[in-house]
Order: structure tokens, then C-alpha cells, then sequence
């Protein structure tokens, strides 16, 4: 029976993504009129609509507070967790992809450590415009801690057989955790600035802004382009670098060109919203199950169920429980429990083979 | 001349793998690369697939230096079939075998119903074709290693490279493989380069053999030539004796006791 289910969902590629696309669009509608004040959905697509044409007639006869509120405070949020949950969902099906290894995820190289660094660095030493420099220090941090990974995981042997997947994740391991040591020592010099710290490293988009998101926009569908673009060898990758060598891929080349592409995605999105945990695990390892591992589907149906994924959380967060609580934590703890259950399955399922 | 292979020298840091390494390899040629473990067999093969770079020397393939030539073009030349490797991703037997069309489909189309046909085809010969739907990470060790070869066959080369492509098949299953690619050989004018452990496959197999030590060529040439007790304890160790099978018209070889005693 799910063997059935599973072959029909197999085939019908230009479907599912229809379907992703029409929900991602839905979700971010209904959201948008969920809150404090709740804004009907015909409204909230009229305001949309007439904002962007910039109809001057119409816009007059829109309620003011609602334009504003649906256009500057919740559609720059909105929008900045679309593309964040769709950049670290791609970036950690790439990562998945590279390093062999299906429990790899955004994180796994030490890109959040670095990023979490830099910010700590600027709360602490910058604290009055933290707003502006923030975003740069993590920024700088996820990459300079990218290239310290690939460095030392990289010998004479890089040059001829590209990255082994082995030494890139333990490369990845130690840096991260002397970068954790870092910030606690960072934290513990902060004094008042402690607080600020910590509830950036648990993620937020409260107060998002268009500038956040076109910067988001940007970056996350350039690189998706490139990794879209790869898709297909990393396919092959999947049969190690020998075969995808006499298959024409020069592996090397393609994963290091990924290993970059994926990280500067995902450090971007780190630097805007903070450390988001889990999507960029769950989201591939999930939609897997569906699609199967060929990226050429995987990585479109990632990109939209990230995105679907982190704008229902934001939303639950935001506008459904009582208190806000910070998104990283909620995906965590949703996340969480669910992968080990997923995990738990699989593994039964498999039992006595090799997993 | 398929291959021409010029003085090749390969080392890691100080480890020397391969030491000036020359020799001629002949299109539509069963050869045989035999040799102890750590001679350097693996490392010839990826310096003939180009998945590695000599240090020094050259391979021309097809008369032009084989790193000039595009990997793409390369991939429509020669194929490979490695030992013990395991696929992650659960892709279905079917994806795995249709990657050996990738170097003849452009990036973002899909297969067309000629590859498909060709890849059915293949599967069905090489009896994999019942595997097709069932996960690659749910077979096992052997059934993975043929749809791997079947995945080479697809792709359609003038070379195939072996590398221990039998190790983890049963006997039924090692004699299926190499029929399939000494017929290729005999009737499609197809090379193939083959590591062997077991040199009496490779006896009753291969039209020459190469016999490698410590990153150096001990001897090569015609099969029947190279069977024959000095050259087995020169290059193994091992003291042997040789007695001509009929029914493979080949030379089989029987092993004594090693030179150390166990007690």
C-alpha cells in the first residue's frame, strides 16, 4: 500500500510542485492576517495587490492601519522566513549531498558557530549599533569559519580527489567546538549585554525589515540557481568521487563550488534571523521520503517546504501562542522529538542492514 | 594503441605508489593487473581514469594526452566498476543504472526513451531487471555490485576498467560478469583493464596480464607467457604449481604452503 503511494508520488514531479507553490503562497497569506489584529484574507490580498500597483485611487480607500501593518511589520517578517527556511532547507540538502551523509545539515561545518561568534563579537564590542553590525559580524564569521574548515581539511590530496567527506565533517566538529568554547567565554564577559547575546542565538524575525528581505532575496535565489544548476552531479557524487570521476563530473570542482554556494546561503540567512536549527536536517531528510534522493526534484521541493515549514512556525510563534517564543526554540523542540521518531523508524525498519 | 602509458611515476608525500611505470595497451584486449596488495594497482586505475594526476610521465589515450581531453568526452570513453562502495541515498536500481546515460544527456533533460530501452535492455542481460524498483541501499552487497557493472555497460564506452568488480560476487555471479565482458571484448572490439586478487580468474580470462610490485612492473605479456612457477614467487611470495586446465585452455595454478610455517 505505501509501496503504491510512494511510486505514484515518485512520478508526478510537475504536480507536487504546483501544489508546494499554491500552499507557500496560501500560507503566507493566512498569515499575514493573523496577529494581534486579525485582517480578513480578502483584505489582506487587496492590500497586497494595490500596494504593489500602487494605485493611488484605491489606496486611499484602504484602512491605513492595516495597510501599514500588513505591509511593513508582518510582510517583511513573513517573507524574511520564506526565504530563510528555503535557503537552510536547500543549503542542507547540498550538504547532505557532499558530505554522504544524510543527518548533515547547515550547521554541521561550524557555519552557526562562526556566525554566533561574530554576533557575540558585535553585541559585546558594538553594542550601540549592534542593529547594523550584527548582521555583518555573523556574516564574516560563518565564511571565515568556512574557509579555516576547507583549509584544514584540505592536503595534498585535495587537489586530486576534492574534499573527503570524513575529514570535512571532523575539520567541521573542532572548529565548532572551539568557536562554542569562544562565546561562553564571550558571554561571560558580556555583563549586561549576556542577555542580548542569548536571545539572538535562539533566532528571531521579530522586527524584520524589506531591506532584510530583498538582501535574503538575493543571495538564496542566486545561490539556488547555482545549486540547482549542479543538481545532477550531485546525483552522481552519490556513487563517490571515483565513478563520478569516469561519469565527467570533476568532483572536486563541483564540491567545492557547492561546499561555497551552500555555506554563503546559509550564512546569510544565519546573519539575518539568527541560529535556526533543525529545518535545514529535517526539511531534506522528510522530503526525501517523498521524492526520493534524485536533487534534480529534491532541491525545488526543498526550497518551498522550507520555506512553507519556517513561515508556519513563525506564524505559530507570532500570532498563535500566547507568548512569543523565540523561533529557533520552537523548531527545536518540534523538531526535534519528530526527527527522533522519523529516526527511530527508519532505523527499526533497516535493522540488520546497513544504515 | 588504446592506451600509451610513458615513464608514470605517482606518490603520496614521501610514499612512492608508482616508480616510472611504461607500457602499451592494445584496443579489443582482455588485460589482467595482477599484483600484492599496496603495489599500486588501485592508483594505476584512477591514473587511467583520470580521477588522479601523475607526478610525472603521461598516458596518451587514443593518441592524445589524456588530460587534455574534456571528462566529459572521457566519460563517453571509458567506464569503471569499483569494488565494496557504498550508496547512502536511497535511490531505486533503476536511477543508479540510468546515470551511465548522464554523459550523453544534456544537464537539464531527461532520459530519452532510446537511453531508457538501452538501460532496460542491460538490466535484463546482466539480471538485474527484476532489482529495478528495489532501493540500492536495501540490496545486497552483491546484487549492488551488478547493478553497478550494469550501470557501466550502459554507459556505452571502447573501455571498461574492473577493479576488483568480482570480489563480493558469488562464483555464478563472477562468471555472468566476465563472460559478458570477455564476449564484449572478443566480438565489440571493447578493452577491458581489469585488478584481479584471484589469479586464476584472471588466467582463464584475460589475453595478457601485467604484474605489478611496489610501484614497479615486474613483468607483462601474453597470458600463457606469464603463468609459470618463478614469476608467481617473484611477485607473490608463494611457492606454486602450474597445470594446464582443458576446459579453459588456460594455465590454473595450485598453491603450496606459504614460506613462513604456521604452527
Amino acid at each position: 500500500m505505501t509501496q503504491n503511494i510512494k511510486k505514484i508520488l515518485y512520478t508526478h514531479t510537475v504536480w507536487e510542485f504546483f501544489l508546494l507553490v499554491i500552499v507557500l503562497w496560501v500560507a503566507v497569506l493566512v498569515s499575514a492576517g493573523m496577529g494581534y489584529m486579525n485582517i480578513g484574507f480578502y483584505d489582506v490580498v487587496n492590500i497586497i495587490v494595490t500596494s504593489i500597483t500602487g494605485n493611488s485611487e484605491q489606496i486611499k480607500t484602504l484602512e491605513e492601519v492595516a495597510r501599514v501593518i500588513v505591509m511593513d511589520v508582518r510582510l517583511p517578517r513573513i517573507l524574511c522566513s520564506v526565504i530563510v527556511g528555503a535557503g537552510l532547507a536547500v543549503s542542507g540538502c547540498v550538504y547532505q549531498g557532499i558530505l554522504l551523509n544524510p543527518l548533515a545539515d547547515p550547521y554541521t561545518l561550524g557555519i552557526s558557530g562562526g556566525a554566533a561568534f561574530g554576533a557575540s563579537l558585535a553585541f559585546l564590542f558594538f553594542p550601540e549599533i549592534s542593529l547594523y553590525v550584527v548582521p555583518c559580524f555573523a556574516f564574516s564569521g560563518a565564511v571565515i569559519t568556512l574557509f579555516v574548515v576547507i583549509w584544514l581539511s584540505s592536503g595534498k590530496t585535495f587537489s586530486r580527489d576534492g574534499l573527503s567527506s570524513n575529514s570535512l565533517i571532523l575539520s567541521g566538529i573542532i572548529v565548532a567546538s572551539i568557536l562554542s568554547a569562544g562565546i561562553s567565554f564571550l558571554k561571560y564577559i558580556a555583563d549586561e549585554e549576556v542577555s542580548v547575546i542569548i536571545f539572538w542565538l535562539m533566532g528571531s524575525f521579530a522586527s524584520k525589515t524589506w531591506t532584510d528581505v530583498w538582501i535574503l532575496l538575493i543571495i538564496v535565489s542566486m545561490g539556488s540557481l547555482v545549486i540547482y544548476f549542479y543538481s545532477r552531479d550531485l546525483n552522481v557524487i552519490a556513487l563517490g568521487s571515483r565513478m563520478a570521476s569516469t561519469l565527467g563530473i570533476n568532483t572536486g570542482r563541483v564540491t567545492m563550488v557547492l561546499l561555497i554556494t551552500a555555506s554563503l546561503v546559509a550564512a546569510v540567512c544565519v546573519s539575518v534571523s539568527g541560529i535556526i536549527g533543525f529545518v535545514g536536517l529535517l526539511v531534506p531528510h522528510m522530503m526525501r521520503s517523498v521524492t526520493g534522493p534524485d536533487n534534480t526534484r529534491l532541491i525545488p521541493v526543498c526550497l518551498l517546504s522550507g520555506g512553507i515549514l519556517l513561515v508556519t512556525a513563525d506564524t505559530i510563534t507570532r500570532a498563535v501562542l500566547p507568548v512569543e517564543v523565540p523561533i529557533g526554540v520552537l523548531t527545536a523542540l518540534i523538531g526535534g522529538p519528530f526527527f527522533c521518531y522519523v529516526f527511530r523508524r527508519n532505523h527499526l525498519k533497516n535493522r540488520g542492514k546497513q544504515v | 594503441m588504446i592506451y600509451t602509458v610513458d615513464n608514470l611515476s605517482f606518490s603520496y608525500d614521501s610514499a612512492h605508489i608508482l616508480d616510472g611505470i611504461s607500457m602499451d595497451i592494445e584496443k579489443g584486449s582482455f588485460y589482467g593487473i595482477l599484483g600484492p596488495n599496496g603495489c599500486g594497482k588501485t592508483t594505476f586505475l584512477d591514473l587511467l581514469i583520470r580521477h588522479k594526476k601523475p607526478d610525472s610521465g603521461r598516458i596518451s589515450f587514443s593518441g592524445t594526452n589524456i588530460l587534455k581531453i574534456s571528462r566529459k568526452r572521457l566519460a563517453r570513453k571509458i567506464a569503471l566498476v569499483s569494488q565494496n562502495f557504498y550508496i547512502n541515498f536511497p535511490y531505486t536500481a533503476r536511477q543508479v543504472v540510468i546515470m551511465g546515460r548522464y554523459p550523453y544527456i544534456s544537464r537539464f533533460s531527461s532520459p530519452s526513451s532510446e537511453d531508457l530501452s538501452r538501460v532496460d535492455s542491460i538490466m535484463k542481460k546482466t539480471g538485474v531487471d527484476r532489482l529495478s524498483d528495489n532501493f540500492i541501499t536495501e540490496l545486497s552487497g552483491g546484487e549492488r555490485q551488478r547493478v553497478v557493472f550494469a550501470r557501466a555497460l550502459v554507459q556505452d564506452t571502447e573501455v571498461i576498467i574492473l577493479d576488483e568488480a568480482t570480489s563480493n560476487l558469488d562464483i555464478r555471479h563472477t562468471i555472468d560478469l566476465l563472460d559478458i565482458v570477455k564476449n564484449r571484448v572478443d566480438q565489440k572490439k571493447l578493452t577491458a583493464i581489469s585488478v584481479f586478487q584471484d589469479i586464476n580468474l584472471a588466467a582463464r580470462y584475460c589475453d595478457r596480464l601485467i604484474f605489478l610490485r611496489n610501484g614497479n612492473i615486474v613483468a607483462k605479456g601474453k597470458t600463457e607467457e606469464m603463468i609459470n612457477q618463478g614469476l608467481i614467487q617473484k611477485v607473490f611470495d608463494v611457492d606454486s604449481q602450474i597445470r594446464f586446465e582443458p576446459l579453459y585452455n588456460a594455465s590454473q595454478v595450485i598453491f603450496k604452503k606459504g614460506h613462513h610455517d604456521i604452527h
